[in-house]
């Protein structure tokens, strides 16, 4: 177990250490950026004494790199700064915003995850039967028609033609968990057409990759029902693969939904930094590229631990 | 055929035809076998590699591969038939009452199940036995198979477990269900030796003991005749002969049997060291190696290589056969000790090494298939090297080529065009002798060139590789498990183990006795063609050592 340990604190080493370089590229980029925040909170009618004025409050006029380190040892304890537009505190401007996308991406995740794995199970055992083929073609279009397109058709069907669910998910008032599900049913069913097509394939694949392994054949030779070959003989060695995949897309479920949130006007973290960067509002693009960076590189870690937790040979040293 | 009655026919194969799917279309692979097998009766299946032997053994279970159709035939096991039952009979019938033991245990079994979770799987899923009994049986039997603490070991994963002790494992897990017959498939083809005797030894005993009938799969003929009863010789999907082993080894009949029995009989003079104080042309000098992270794997390895020599070096998988490759070569500088070559140090790394000094160390690899690289033509693969090491262009290089070619014995014009999935086993090898000549090197590495291929083949290779050495006064350092390769071409041999030189001489020393203890084993545990050679030998060596000298 003590080698399983050290890879993983290696692993976690890793993450800490490309968060650093991520945020050190953040930073550096926004800088690069055209305009000034002094000049954009002062709007064009001020003075160059008082934008000079605001600089220097602002701690604008000290050098770069100096600059960077105050903001990171602030982020780190999570504070983020001031949002240069409404002058409140940038975790107050995104810390709820977030929390609303992390619950989106958790309702999608729970279904999308196990319905994708399952899914994934039977076209593996039916490969290549009419069920494969329907299945195939499915999640195919699914993958291949943009999020806000899907959600347009769910809207026109479910909240339209068939008004079951709200078209908007605006989370105004005080609401009860399962009220909270019914308003956001229609973006998380969005983003679990968008997501499970992609995991389902992968997990697909990674199986039938495994079916010409010897330890298949001895397994069908030793009288194993089909589907418990795929289930207790391939699966366990296809975790890997299908645990990245999963990764990637819940990854993708946090930072890449902007789209579904702008049509169903959801108060998402994405629409926030959209928000931010027509406004010009550093601190806030700032931070919010790092929450997103972070959950990447997590995700990103998560999956390599679980990886090396499903490997045998790592778990069981010899 | 005495031994057998009538009435104790188990599996009766008849006209069976396999057809494989390649290039679009379905080709013959078994071209009409009859099979018939009795109860108690262990047959073994044998001929070189694509004759199908393992094809008719999945047949007798009802199984054709991915890619494979039964087209034609019937098999019917113990009245039922098999070619026309359903999935779920034939199902019923895998693990239960016939099992199934492959060439490669180690990816045989599941890497994520612990080995007794998949011996017991059968039986639980047949309902003959609960999970503990099962679980009870598994251990009785990996005692049987004097496995070491058989009460434990099954709680091990695979990975957890040696090569040879897994092979009896997977013995015990087709036993599970008592069938009445398993199909071996190459069950120790891929154990060194000494493993394979304990294995041999295992599975004959615990054959005898429940009266179960087996087909045993080899190319190996020394080891059929110490399994089987009857002997059937295959060649290209069609039977050539079938006779008791006594018969067939002391009578063969056909031609190709014939060639077969007599292929290890190529042998040529042994050479001596020069006399005139010609330096050796490569000299391992007290080297000790590790791989990054890892233990010592060599431990003061000394020896010689003189020029128009043959070194084999010999020793198990793990002996460090391969690291002494690497450390001449330069893949992996030694933590001690150096290189000499005529006498001279070679730096320790090859990229410090100068262009004649990487000329001096080409290798000849085991799995050509791996080792040439499948997108390449082989006009490139062989006219690279004599462009880097020799500097040559346009129609010299091309000349060049077509010299190798005709060396290796493939005709120049045939072959410039081709890539290497065109070409067969032997082929390949040959193949992978030109790249290494074509550097025009004085020494050449041969790492376990033969052990993949046919014996027919692999005769050949080694008569080629005898021929340029006679021609080109080209020494090799010889490196294989296969001690009849050994006899028939090496001056000198090598004995390592466990990273060390145990004993080294002329060969003709080597086999003749007194030996060091690691020699003598190693030299008794090769299969003879004496039927009676396992039971010989496990005697002299007492049953209880066996189990010993495995995991030595």
């Amino acid at each position: 177990m003590g080698d399983v340990l050290k890879l993983i604190l290696k692993r976690l080493g890793y993450g800490l250490l490309t968060l650093l370089v991520v945020s050190i590229l953040i930073f550096f980029a926004v800088e690069l950026l055209p305009g000034d925040t002094a000049q954009a909170i002062l709007g064009q009618a001020a003075t160059p004494e008082t934008v000079a004025a605001l600089r220097t409050q602002l701690g604008l006029d000290q050098p770069a790199p100096i600059r960077y380190l105050s903001w990171l040892s602030h982020a780190v304890v999570g504070d983020f700064g001031v949002s240069a537009v409404s002058g409140t505190p940038v975790v107050q401007v995104i810390g709820g915003r977030f929390i609303n996308t992390l619950f989106l991406a958790s309702y999608a995740a729970v279904i999308a995850v196990p319905l994708a794995i399952i899914l994934g199970v039977i076209v593996a055992l039916l490969r290549n039967s009419v069920f494969d083929r329907v299945a195939n073609v499915l999640t195919l279009t699914s993958i291949s028609s943009p999020e806000f397109f899907l959600g347009y058709i769910l809207i026109l069907f479910f909240a339209v033609n068939i008004p079951a669910f709200p078209a908007i998910a605006s989370l105004s008032g005080s609401l009860s968990f399962p009220e909270l599900l019914h308003r956001t049913f229609l973006p998380a069913l969005t983003l679990v057409l968008v997501v499970t097509a992609h995991m389902m394939r992968m997990t697909r694949a990674a199986i039938i990759n495994l079916l010409a392994s010897p330890y298949i054949e001895m397994a069908r030779l030793k009288g194993v029902p089909p589907w418990k070959v795929i289930v207790k003989h391939a699966l366990p060695n296809a975790w890997a693969p299908i645990i990245n995949v999963v990764a990637l897309n819940l990854a993708y479920l946090i930072t890449g939904v902007v789209l579904v949130e702008v049509v169903f006007v959801y108060p998402g973290i994405g629409q926030a930094l959209v928000d931010a960067v027509s406004k010009r509002d550093f601190p806030v693009v700032q931070a919010a590229s790092l929450i997103f960076a972070a959950t990447f590189i997590l995700l990103n870690l998560t999956a390599d631990v679980g990886a090396i937790l499903t490997n045998p040979r790592l778990r069981h040293p010899k | 055929m005495t031994r057998f009655a009538k009435k104790d026919i188990l599996l009766e194969i008849r006209d069976l035809q396999i057809q494989g799917y390649t290039d679009e279309t379905w080709i013959d692979i078994i071209k009409g076998v009859d099979l018939t097998l009795h109860r108690g009766e262990v047959l073994g299946l044998i001929g070189e590699s694509g004759a199908g032997k393992s094809t008719i053994g999945a047949a007798a279970m009802g199984y054709a591969r991915d890619g494979t159709r039964i087209s034609g035939g019937s098999i019917e096991f113990d009245g039922i038939e098999l070619t026309n039952a359903s999935q779920a009979e034939k199902r019923a019938l895998r693990g239960s009452r016939i099992a199934y033991v492959a060439q490669s245990a180690a990816a045989s079994f599941n890497p994520a199940h612990k080995i007794i979770d998949q011996h017991t799987e059968a039986p639980v899923h047949y309902r003959i036995q609960k999970r503990l009994e099962a679980q009870e049986d598994a251990m009785e039997l990996y005692e049987r198979l004097r496995l070491p603490n058989p009460q434990e070991i099954g709680f091990r994963y695979p990975h957890q477990v040696s090569g040879g002790q897994l092979q009896r494992a997977m013995t015990a897990m087709a036993m599970a269900c008592r069938p009445d017959l398993i199909i071996f498939d190459e069950p120790t083809t891929a154990l060194d030796v000494t493993t394979q005797i304990e294995v041999l030894a295992a599975i004959r005993d615990i054959v005898d003991q429940f009266n179960t009938a087996a087909i045993y799969i080899t190319h190996d003929l020394a080891v059929v005749a110490q399994m089987a009863d009857t002997i059937k010789v295959l060649l290209k999907g069609e039977e050539v002969e079938e006779a008791s082993t006594k018969e067939m080894l002391d009578n063969p009949q056909e031609d190709y049997t014939k060639s077969l029995w007599a292929v290890r009989s190529f042998k040529r003079p042994q050479k001596s060291r020069p006399t005139d104080g010609t330096p050796p042309i490569i000299a391992v000098k007290n080297v000790d190696a590790a791989y990054p992270g890892g233990a010592k794997v060599l431990d003061d390895v000394s020896f010689d290589i003189y020029p128009g020599m043959t070194v084999a070096v010999v020793g198990e998988s793990g002996s460090g056969k391969s690291t002494t490759a690497r450390c001449i070569t330069g893949l992996l500088p030694p933590l001690k000790g150096e290189i000499l070559f005529k006498g001279d140090p070679m730096p320790a790394k090859y990229k410090d090494r100068s262009l004649d000094q990487l000329r001096q160390a080409q290798m000849i690899y085991q799995m050509a298939d791996t080792a040439l690289n499948p997108k390449v033509r082989i006009s490139e693969i062989i006219g690279r090297p004599a462009q880097f090491y020799s500097g040559l262009k346009g129609t010299a290089l091309k000349q060049r080529v077509d010299e190798l070619l005709d060396l290796i014995e493939l005709e120049p014009s045939k072959y410039y065009d081709r890539y290497p999935p065109e070409l067969s086993g032997g082929q390949k090898q040959r193949i992978g002798i030109a790249r290494a000549l074509a550097a025009e090197p004085e020494f050449i590495i041969c790492d376990e060139v033969t052990s993949a291929l046919d014996q027919l083949v692999a005769e050949g290779i080694l008569k080629l590789l005898d021929r340029l050495q006679r021609d080109l006064g080209l020494a090799y350092m010889f490196i294989t498990h296969d001690l009849a390769t050994v006899r028939s071409i090496a001056d000198e041999v090598v004995v390592m183990q466990h990273g060390k030189v145990v004993e080294q001489g002329p060969k003709e020393e080597m086999f003749t006795p007194p030996h060091h203890p690691y020699t003598d084993l190693l030299l008794s545990s090769v299969p003879e063609m004496d039927p009676e050679w396992l039971t010989t030998v496990l005697e002299e060596r007492g049953v209880d050592n066996i189990g010993d000298a495995a995991d030595v």
